[in-house]
């Protein structure tokens, strides 16, 4: 066994390099120069400043307890215009660290183990829930974060399905989650328009469907067509669900996240399970390539998931006023504005809204009308002994 | 008659060459060809445009993580290759039971599955305290080169003959002096293409750097990751052109200076190594 | 010479603090992990899960895919490797390096390409269809992961093959020549056998992290297919149930070492006549 692997390591390595040293030399020589370029670049100042900071974490945070000038904000990849960033940092003079996560569920274990620490994290419904049951979270100050008026009353309404008392988190996104579908695709398929759940069991659309690849979102959609509520613990339910899932797998082309939307755009299947922040992209996108067919948003009848985003900040954060500084300066109406025009997913901000042209508020898509979102709900935390049930069926489903 | 068959035989090779080059490079095409695609969406042709290689340097997420990339390989490598010259030299000096024992652990890495290595150094960084970030992501990638150093410097120091390092001193050398002027030299290729082999592991890294890394460190890698859920923006198809041209060029350049890489050759890789490369070369030569 | 012995030998001493600090105490954390529950109790529940059906479901597929993925890799590789060989005047290492260069390319960007080249309306079928050939549903299938896993690690297989050929003598391969063998016989009596070290170690390094990966199955199975790869993977990042993650890669840690341990016997065999 040893023999082998010094074998083929002396092997490749020797290959590679052994008799050129010269193209060695030219790599470092490259590499040596890329590198200097990198830290005499504009952006320069922020990288280094990012290694170092990072490399100092352990120390600042075990000495002081604030007044440190950063600000380690935690937020999901593609959820923010960079520019915002660069302003905050001019205007506060604080030094911001960016980080990025694909999913809740990665977030979590990093927050709890206190792997590294965060000032500001941006989590969605349920799983603030979960933090704040666990105590991970501090209480916000909102005198810290006058603009908290912006938010539409109605977004603070329905955090409460999370956040009992308002006491916790901003909301930052909100959305609904729906059908896409190719119009042209389903007309070749002699289909009809989906209008609910229980379309995507349709055997015409073999081989076309896209789900979306989390637990919670894919169970949401079995639950919602049998009509049951998507935070159940009820095992009956669950357990048809599951089937319902395996039942629609060979259905099912592929379970993504967010590569749905460039797969639609692209013509590769009929329908797709999609977040509604995805759908003014598309629709700019279909205009400007100029395709033949047109993507259509539902919120199938049997009511769907309504989601949140907000901002909230860990009770371990070492610079919590920064952190509150951070949020409100998010929630100022025109900041608010330039990170909808970025990821255009809907704002809950009501400065923001007021600032946008008519047919964009008009766009149902983008912000539907609310009573086609009365069988919807928001997730809730169910615990972990459901959520590993919820994973286990899950993984049930995935494998078969 | 034979001719004409060793042609057809030559014809076939050219073919099955060329074959497995465009299965080797249509990605690479493909990525070329996107990085000039006005539409951001990954499956449809927008038209012309240069705005992603502008953009590429604009955004701080990829000048950083672009940085990181580069010093955490360069770092990782230089450390590796220091490590592992000095560990390559002891071992070889070892008895056999503690050298089996060394040459057991460094094998560890390698054989083990990337995930599992990964998984098991976030463990213990976790376990010892130690807050995750650019030390973790380097002390990580240090950690898998060293072997690649080992193995490669081994081979090289067994093919040194012991009498000449021996003669050096009964001349009258220091242990060091006549470490550096006899052994090194005959080492030196295995210690280079250590370097450079470490430094290539540490840029392709994905799944250990995803494991070990923390607040604001992005490699290029994990920020490609963390770009697949919401598309990938072409300024990353932008720069990776940029780095494949790069190559590519150094690798013509050299190409091109066969006399003076030749010389460079024979300067360092001592005839005592015999090496049977040549000897083929010569062989083939002959024959022909 | 005793003296200089030690001093020699007390340079292993920053690698033997640096191997049991991020090497040994790890595994033995995957171990303390793979080995206990949430509560810190020993149980062998976390390493017996891989008996479920699922589980095992997922290693089966990993297995079956990963000897695929070796097997059409050796076959790709080999005739490169000759070729590769007896093309190698001058100009070799330059060929050589040309099927490194990829390498370079960042890993996930080279496999998302493939997504592009594979699916419904992608490069690959547009071609056909320019042909007037039917299209092929290429992308979300094993096949497709199978190309991924192939891609990806068929440099890790030319090279040590490509390395031993060069070793051998063409006087060997001259001399059964004049003796009459024919091409095939000079294959199987010369070129295989001479080979084998190079042979097993491409192997190695195709099936390890064959797999291993879950990455490629996610990326060009469209997460349809479950290995075991991205099990462990999402047990650790979306179920954060650590236990059983490290439960089940101490199974995985045991499939590759007996994978390893069947191939150095049979490398064994081989290498006393190679060297």
């Amino acid at each position: 066994m040893k023999k082998i692997m010094k074998e083929n390591s002396n092997k490749i390595k020797q290959k590679i390099a052994g008799q050129k040293i010269l193209t060695v030399a030219l790599t470092l020589a490259l590499a040596s120069a890329s590198l200097m370029t990198g830290c005499g670049g504009s952006a320069g100042r922020g990288s280094s400043g990012t290694a170092a900071a990072a490399s100092s974490v352990s120390e600042t945070n075990s000495t002081e307890t604030g007044g440190s000038n950063e600000l380690y904000v935690y937020n999901w990849g593609e959820y923010i215009d960079e520019d915002v960033i660069t302003q905050f940092e001019d205007e506060t003079g604080i030094t911001v660290v960016y980080d990025m996560f694909e999913t809740n569920e990665e977030m979590y274990p990093i927050i709890e183990a206190g792997a590294v620490i965060y000032d500001v994290v941006c989590p969605s419904d349920y799983m603030i829930q979960k933090m704040i049951e666990n105590d991970l979270l501090a209480e916000l100050n909102f005198d810290n974060i006058p603009n908290f008026d912006q938010i539409d009353p109605e977004y603070v309404e329905m955090s409460q399905a999370f956040d009992p008392d308002n006491k916790y988190s901003v909301p930052y996104c909100w959305g609904t989650v729906g059908i896409l579908y190719n119009t042209s695709r389903l007309e070749e398929l002699g289909v009809p328009a989906p209008t609910k759940w229980a379309d995507l069991w349709d055997e015409r659309l073999s081989g076309e469907i896209l789900m979306q690849d989390s637990v919670r979102d894919a169970f949401m959609v079995a639950l919602k067509k049998n009509g049951h509520s998507m935070n159940t613990d009820n095992e009956e339910e669950l357990e048809q669900a599951k089937q319902d899932l395996i039942d629609q797998k060979p259905l099912v082309q592929a379970y993504v996240i967010d590569q749905v939307r460039d797969k639609m755009i692209g013509g590769e299947a009929a329908v797709g399970v999609i977040y509604s922040g995805e759908m003014l992209y598309i629709q700019e996108e279909v205009e400007s390539l100029g395709l033949d067919y047109s993507l259509e948003y539902v919120i199938p009848e049997e009511g769907t998931n309504l989601w949140v985003d907000s901002w909230v900040i860990p009770a371990n954060a070492q610079n919590k006023e920064n952190a509150e500084k951070w949020i409100d300066f998010l929630c100022r109406p025109e900041i608010a504005l330039a990170n909808f025009e970025y990821i255009t997913y809907p704002t809950p901000n009501k400065g923001a809204f007021d600032l946008l042209d008519e047919e964009m508020q008009n766009n149902k898509a983008v912000f539907p009308d609310k009573d086609s979102l009365t069988n919807s709900e928001v997730y809730s935390y169910l615990g972990d002994e459901t959520d590993a049930v919820y994973n286990a069926l899950w993984k049930e489903v995935k494998s078969n | 008659m034979k001719r004409w068959k060793q042609n057809l035989h030559k014809i076939w090779q050219d073919f099955y060459l060329v074959i497995i080059m465009i299965f080797l490079y249509a990605p690479i095409a493909t990525m070329i060809v996107l990085s000039f695609n006005s539409s951001k969406s990954r499956s449809q042709w927008g038209g012309f445009t240069l705005r992603w290689y502008t953009e590429m340097f604009a955004s701080r997420n990829i000048v950083s993580a672009l940085h990181n990339t580069l010093l955490i390989a360069l770092l990782s490598a230089l450390i590796a290759t220091l490590i592992g010259t000095a560990a390559a030299i002891a071992i070889n000096s070892m008895k056999s039971i503690p050298r089996i024992f060394f040459m057991g652990v460094t094998n560890i890495p390698m054989l083990n599955a990337d995930i599992v290595t990964g998984i098991s150094l976030m463990l213990a960084f976790i376990a010892f305290g130690i807050s995750l970030g650019f030390k973790t992501v380097l002390i990580s990638h240090i950690t898998f080169n060293i072997p690649y150093v080992i193995l490669s410097v081994t081979p090289k120091l067994r093919q040194t003959s012991r009498s000449t390092y021996e003669a050096a001193m009964d001349l009258g050398a220091t242990p060091i002096y006549a470490f550096f002027k006899v052994v090194f030299p005959d080492i030196l290729p295995g210690v280079l293409s250590g370097f450079l082999l470490a430094f290539t592991m540490s840029l392709d890294d994905f799944i250990i750097t995803h494991f070990t890394r923390g607040a604001g460190i992005n490699t290029l890698s994990t920020l490609i990751y963390s770009e697949v859920r919401r598309g990938i923006k072409p300024s990353m198809y932008a720069l990776s052109t940029c780095i494949f041209l790069c190559v590519l060029l150094l690798l013509i350049i050299s190409n091109f200076a066969p006399a003076y890489k030749n010389a460079q050759h024979n300067k360092t890789i001592k005839k005592r190594e015999g090496n049977s490369y040549e000897k083929n070369n010569e062989g083939k030569l002959k024959q022909n | 010479m005793t003296n200089n012995g030690i001093g020699k030998k007390l340079l292993a001493g920053p690698y033997l603090v640096w191997m049991v600090g991020f090497i040994i105490i790890p595994l033995f954390l995957i171990l303390y992990y793979g080995l206990t529950d949430k509560s810190g109790v020993f149980t062998l529940d976390n390493v017996t899960a891989i008996a479920t059906p699922e589980h095992s479901k997922a290693l089966i597929l990993a297995l079956l895919l990963s000897f695929i993925s070796t097997v059409v890799c050796l076959l790709l590789a080999y005739p490169l490797a000759m070729i590769l060989r007896n093309r190698n005047v001058g100009q070799g290492s330059f060929i050589v390096f040309i099927f490194i260069l990829p390498m370079w390319m960042n890993f996930l960007l080279r496999t998302l390409a493939w997504q592009t080249l594979l699916e419904k309306n992608g490069v690959v079928n547009t071609i056909l269809s320019l042909l007037h050939l039917p299209t092929q549903s290429l992308i979300n299938t094993p096949g497709a992961i199978v190309l991924g896993m192939v891609y990806n690690f068929l440099p890790f297989m030319v090279l040590p093959i490509y390395n031993v050929l060069c070793k051998i003598d063409d006087n060997v391969v001259n001399a059964a020549r004049d003796l009459g063998a024919d091409f095939f016989q000079t294959l199987t009596r010369i070129w295989i056998p001479l080979s084998v070290p190079g042979i097993i170690s491409g192997i190695t390094m195709v099936f390890v992290p064959a797999l291993t990966t879950f990455v490629i199955s996610s990326l060009l199975g469209g997460s349809k297919i479950l290995l075991i790869g991205n099990v462990i993977e999402q047990e650790f990042t979306h179920g954060s149930n650590w236990h059983l993650g490290s439960g089940l890669s101490l199974v995985l840690m045991v499939f590759i070492l007996l994978s390893m341990a069947i191939l150095a016997k049979y490398d064994k065999n081989g290498e006393g006549s190679a060297f």
